[in-house]
């Protein structure tokens, strides 16, 4: 019977998960004491920055996508989400540059590395979308320029960038769900993995080096 | 592992220091907290750009030569959508990166056929109007070589255009029905009418407005008003946005190839595809940095690491 | 609720600066100049908590 039960899915599943990510490792208590610097905030403000992204998004969609035109309070909506993106990308950013100057990548840590890189890839595309739904001469611009990038690389012709539904569907349902996958997935991994480690350097490795 | 398999971009030591007490939920929360604070207090600050969109109607109300004149070119096919090709229609050979071309090989999937779909079909529409229904059927029974003709000759005189009293004035001759044409279409563009036979192709609802804003953009009143607002691509503008508002940062290095050699040269024909060809390499040159020899070494040379764990070092 | 637009108007038409072939915006530009601030900050500023961490043996 135990072997019909070790044998499910459910329990295979479970064991492999729980075996990667058992619930000290996912919501730790302590943490090497080498991360004690203040670069360390910018992975979680990201991700602070991107609740506020949806959760504004979230309050523009109760209303519909002309809501913040007609409205002051829906405008204020709208400016929130805006600064709330710019928050996001400059976190990221300085999140990306953090972890490339830590070689953050060692120690079987370049699949992190990659999910970050391709979350930022979404949230640009993320970013597009929402500017050409804004309903505005911003959207007639954006869109009638961009089309031109798009078309030359043949995928115009299934990604219109003209077309209002299109793009707004793309920015709040397929694309919120790839970038929040993949900034599961990024995190998740962190937590598996570890924070990397500082390099191998003793004042006499410095030395040596210098005296070479 | 061995000390001699261990290579320091690759792998990482093993850490067997200390631990200490670390509270993920609270300084999620704190995050939270402070970024939705600042989020309000910049939104409260600075608000968010919002420029009326621009309608056929604007745009024929405040350029009416433009418009006539772009529409002339959308019955001629000589407009950038008219002879654009895919994914639009077979007029053009697209943009190509060596032999390859990419848009052309995907082929039409947005067919637009911009003398049937721009004018002549929304002149359709228009109710109550004998001159312009003898006008179109003339067009319609016309052969191709006498269409071309009249276009011809109206083109031809099409730099002398006046708008008069509302009328589109060009002295044509021999140009057939193709005056009237022009004529009621900037009417109907300035009555709004156009705007909405545009989009109500397939029905009352619709989402898509592929049709207004290619036509729009093929005049050059969309363009004059970017420029206005620094956004014309030679103006950086993809990092850009109305206002005084940021823009995208992040864009600087996609916007920044279309301003250098060789791509404002050589290659300029084909810009788009080419800076896509660069982004798409840099893009996946970024993906790869822990694989690329000498990329993921400048970490550990340029040492900025020593100020971020210090202490660890100074233990 | 005109007072929720924005306490600083920023619908007037942009300054940019030009420099060679570059042009940027004086808004994105301080966004720049911002980040890599940020950015040196956070590797200079001492990170509270020092004490706590040297005592943990």
């Amino acid at each position: 019977m135990s072997t019909e039960i070790d044998r499910q899915w459910t329990t295979r599943l479970r064991k492999r998960l729980t075996g990667k990510l058992p619930p000290e490792k996912l919501l730790p208590d302590t943490q090497p004491a080498y991360v004690a610097s203040w670069i360390y905030v910018f992975g979680v403000t990201t991700l602070a920055a991107m609740g506020v992204v949806i959760g504004t998004g979230c309050i523009l969609s109760l209303r519909g996508p002309q809501w913040w035109h007609e409205s002051g309070v829906g405008h204020f909506v709208n400016s929130l989400h805006l600064w709330s993106v710019e928050i996001f990308f400059f976190a990221m950013i300085v999140h990306l540059w953090g972890k490339y100057f830590m070689a953050a990548w060692r120690g079987g840590r370049a699949l992190t590395w990659m999910t970050g890189v391709v979350t930022f890839v979404v949230s640009i595309v993320t970013g597009l979308t929402g500017y050409v739904s804004q309903t505005n001469f911003d959207s007639q611009w954006i869109s009638t320029q961009a089309k031109d990038g798009i078309n030359a690389t043949g995928g115009g012709a299934f990604f219109n960038v003209l077309n209002l539904g299109q793009m707004l569907m793309w920015h709040i349902v397929l694309l919120p769900i790839g970038a929040v996958l993949l900034t599961a997935l990024h995190v998740l991994m962190v937590r598996v993995k570890g924070v990397v480690p500082p390099f191998e350097d003793t004042p006499k490795t410095v030395k040596a080096e210098v005296a070479q | 592992m061995s000390k001699k398999g261990f290579r320091p971009d690759v792998d990482a030591p093993e850490y067997k220091g200390k631990y200490t007490p670390y509270d993920i939920i609270k300084e999620g929360t704190i995050a939270l907290v402070v970024v939705a604070l600042l989020t309000v207090l910049l939104a409260f600050v600075f608000g968010s750009p919002d420029e009326r969109a621009i309608t056929i109607k604007t745009w024929s109300d405040n350029a009416p030569v433009d418009f006539a004149t772009t529409a002339l070119s959308e019955l001629n096919g000589t407009s950038a959508t008219a002879t654009y090709g895919a994914p639009y229609n077979h007029n053009g050979d697209g943009q190509a990166i060596g032999p390859l071309n990419l848009a052309k090989l995907v082929g039409v999937h947005i067919p637009i056929d911009t003398a049937h779909d721009f004018v002549v079909g929304p002149l359709r529409t228009q109710p109550n109007n004998p001159k312009l229904t003898t006008a179109l059927a003339t067009w319609t029974t016309a052969s191709t070589s006498t269409q071309t003709a009249w276009l011809d000759n109206y083109t031809k005189a099409s730099s002398k255009m006046k708008v008069v009293n509302g009328n589109v004035i060009v002295p044509a001759t021999n140009a057939g029905p193709v005056p009237i044409m022009i004529n009621d279409l900037t009417q109907m563009a300035q009555s709004g009418a156009l705007d909405a036979a545009l989009v109500a192709g397939h029905g009352f609802y619709t989402t898509n407005y592929t049709k207004p804003l290619l036509f729009i953009s093929d005049g050059t009143y969309l363009a004059a008003v970017a420029q206005k607002q620094h956004i014309l691509g030679e103006q950086w503008g993809m990092m850009n946005e109305t206002g005084m508002y940021p823009g995208q940062p992040w864009l600087w290095l996609y916007t920044m190839l279309y301003q250098i050699p060789p791509y404002s040269t050589t290659w300029a024909d084909n810009a788009d595809i080419y800076v896509w060809a660069t982004m798409m390499i840099l893009t996946a040159g970024l993906l790869l940095v822990p694989f690329i020899p000498g990329i993921r070494t400048i970490p550990r040379k340029v040492k900025v690491y020593r100020l971020i764990w210090r202490e660890h070092y100074e233990a | 609720m005109s007072w929720l637009a924005s306490l600083i108007p920023m619908d007037h038409y942009g300054h940019y600066i030009s420099w060679h072939f570059i042009q940027v915006s004086v808004a994105n530009l301080v966004i720049i100049v911002l980040m890599v601030v940020t950015f040196i900050a956070a590797l200079l500023l001492p990170f509270p908590g020092r004490a706590r961490r040297r005592g943990n043996k």
